[in-house]
């Protein structure tokens, strides 16, 4: 009987497997991109504060995002093991190259009239970054966690090379059986979360940015 | 009342911005700085609230040194207009107008009130206070500039070219609307711009700056046109200076002369005399309420009883005591008898303002 290249029957028995992997890859890709931007943040600011902090700072960011994945887990296995640390780390660290970049140049893409405005008004410097910096940055700072997000989903699932991966283990799964239907389907699901995490980060850029919709 | 005292600013490139200078910007006046670009007009309107620090000698603001008081405290108490206007893009008008309000902790109704009141002050509806800067257009922004400026009633401004951004008509008429607010609100202002037309019309007084931060003149723009300090200053007032000064000073400051008028119920022969004593040979002609009706060559009176029953020209335009000697002027060249008739605000006669009463003046 020839194999079809698409059983549903496999998808229907192997459900709670399929949530189980979708949500691993959920965390394996959230918990970084938020560590990240913890990260990130407070070396943006540091930047801003002392500009000569942000060349060193972005240099070390982009030896870090230039390790080719896998070596990077490889190198963490004998440290952490098998764990999800393991992952959880260098995945971490990739994402800091964009958003330490995104953050600074969000920031410093407040237009200098506003910025001297406003300390015209007699804001205090930490006031003034808060009340009028910040949000003024918002579009490029989500910019920035929107490649990330992008970005790490694509990565957790070479993950599953040292016991973690999501999806990936679809992937894996499919690919040492010969057998498609996992990879379709793991392909098809980590799209589907890419462009869901795209689109939600879209929806909360809309949220924070009232003053650039449209006039109605 | 500002007290520049001395004030010096270097930069560390050699660049000199203000050299030792000392002026007074008296409590209720508008002073504009005016001048090339480089001389450091800007520079020091800066160093008032403390944008920029002094390298040397004193700025007191309403008594107070500036450098003694914590920057972000003086400058809530110094409103600051900008060329650009600095809007802050993600709030809306009323958030931006209750800036300082708010980051000096008024109430939340006081500032609504607050905000409600300045958006009628300065001209705008009050459907602007939920929208954004970038749906209003460039004039409508300026004003918000203004009101947000105004908004916790401090007692001095700083204007940095603030309607230099948008068209000459525009221009114009946020220029009236502000002198119109400033009768009223008496503000201490320092303004600065590059246009000496503007600063003759804004200001009470003006400092001329030169470039390396020299200030070259500072007096008032009649004292300005009238005594020029030096050749720089000629040169910067520019060309036709007699024609700014007339343009500064209200028919109401010179004297008019009666001249030979008549009513119109006066004999011919009694108009003629009335010429004869005032060595023309025209007489102005007016009703027995005063009001003007034209005048009458003493030719066209022959042959004719009264002055009435002779062909009266009409006058094109008149001046009133609220006009300026320019404007006068232009009556004069317009008029084959080379004077300008004043009348009061219901058409009365006055009196005639003449070439010699200009060339008076401008002595």
């Amino acid at each position: 009987m020839a194999q079809s290249l698409f059983d549903w029957s496999w998808v229907l028995d192997n459900l709670g497997e399929i949530w189980a992997q979708l949500a691993e890859h959920i965390v394996l890709t959230v918990v970084p991109v938020g560590l990240g931007f913890l990260m990130a943040f407070p070396m943006a600011l540091a930047s801003i504060r002392w500009p000569r902090l942000y060349s060193p700072l972005l240099g070390v960011a982009g030896i870090l995002f230039s390790i080719p994945t896998l070596a990077l887990f490889v190198v963490m296995i004998p440290f952490t093991g098998l764990s999800k640390a393991t992952a959880i780390i260098p995945l971490t660290l990739y994402t800091l190259l964009i958003l330490l970049r995104n953050t600074v140049e969000g920031l410093k893409g407040v237009p200098s009239h506003v910025r001297e405005a406003a300390e015209a008004m007699g804001y205090t410097r930490t006031r003034q970054l808060f009340r009028i910096e910040l949000p003024l940055a918002v579009p490029v700072i989500i910019a920035g966690l929107r490649i990330a997000t992008v970005n790490t989903i694509a990565y957790v699932a070479i993950t599953a090379l040292i016991g973690q991966g999501g999806l990936g283990n679809l992937f894996m799964d499919g690919f040492l059986r010969q057998y498609p239907t996992p990879l379709i389907v793991g392909l098809v699901l980590s799209v589907l979360l890419a462009v869901a995490a795209d689109l939600g980060l879209l929806g909360v850029q809309h949220v924070l940015t009232p003053w650039q919709r449209d006039p109605g | 009342m500002i007290t520049f005292e001395s004030v010096t600013k270097r930069y560390a490139d050699g660049t000199v911005a203000a050299d030792d200078v000392s002026f007074e910007v008296p409590e209720g006046e508008l002073v504009v700085l005016v001048g090339p670009s480089g001389c450091g007009k800007t520079t020091t309107l800066r160093m008032v609230n403390r944008m920029i620090e002094p390298t040397d000698g004193r700025i007191t603001v309403n008594g107070e040194d500036a450098a003694s008081v914590p920057a972000p405290r003086l400058r809530r108490d110094i409103g600051y207009v900008i060329q650009q206007v600095g809007l802050f893009p993600h709030l809306t008008i009323a958030d931006n107008v209750a800036t300082v309000p708010s980051l000096i902790g008024w109430d939340k109704e006081r500032i609504g009130e607050r905000v409600e009141e300045l958006i009628n002050t300065v001209g705008l509806s009050q459907e602007v206070a939920s929208r954004y800067p970038r749906q209003l257009s460039g004039g409508q922004q300026q004003r918000v500039g203004v009101a947000r400026a105004l908004a916790a009633d401090p007692p001095i401004m700083l204007m940095d070219e603030p309607f230099g951004a948008v068209d000459p008509i525009v221009r114009e008429s946020l220029q009236d609307e502000f002198l119109r607010l400033q009768r009223e609100l008496k503000k201490t202002i320092l303004f600065v711009t590059h246009d000496i037309d503007e600063a003759m019309k804004m200001g009470d007084r003006i400092a001329i700056f030169n470039v390396g931060g020299i200030l070259e003149q500072y007096a008032t723009p009649t004292d300005l046109l009238a005594t020029p300090a030096n050749d720089f200053v000629v040169d910067f007032l520019g060309a036709e200076r007699n024609l700014k000064r007339l343009a500064l000073i209200p028919v109401s400051a010179v004297e008019h002369e009666i001249g030979p008028l008549v009513s119109e119920d006066d004999s011919s022969s009694r108009a003629q005399e009335v010429a004869r004593e005032s060595g023309t040979d025209w007489v102005l002609v007016t009703d027995t309420e005063k009001q003007v009706k034209g005048w009458v060559s003493i030719n066209d009176l022959d042959g004719q009883g009264t002055v009435g029953e002779a062909e009266i020209q009409p006058f094109d335009t008149f001046v009133t005591q609220d006009e300026s000697l320019r404007a006068a002027l232009d009556g004069m060249v317009e008029s084959p008898l080379n004077v300008a008739v004043r009348v009061d605000g219901d058409g009365r006669y006055e009196g005639v303002v003449t070439h010699n009463t200009l060339t008076g003046e401008l002595k």
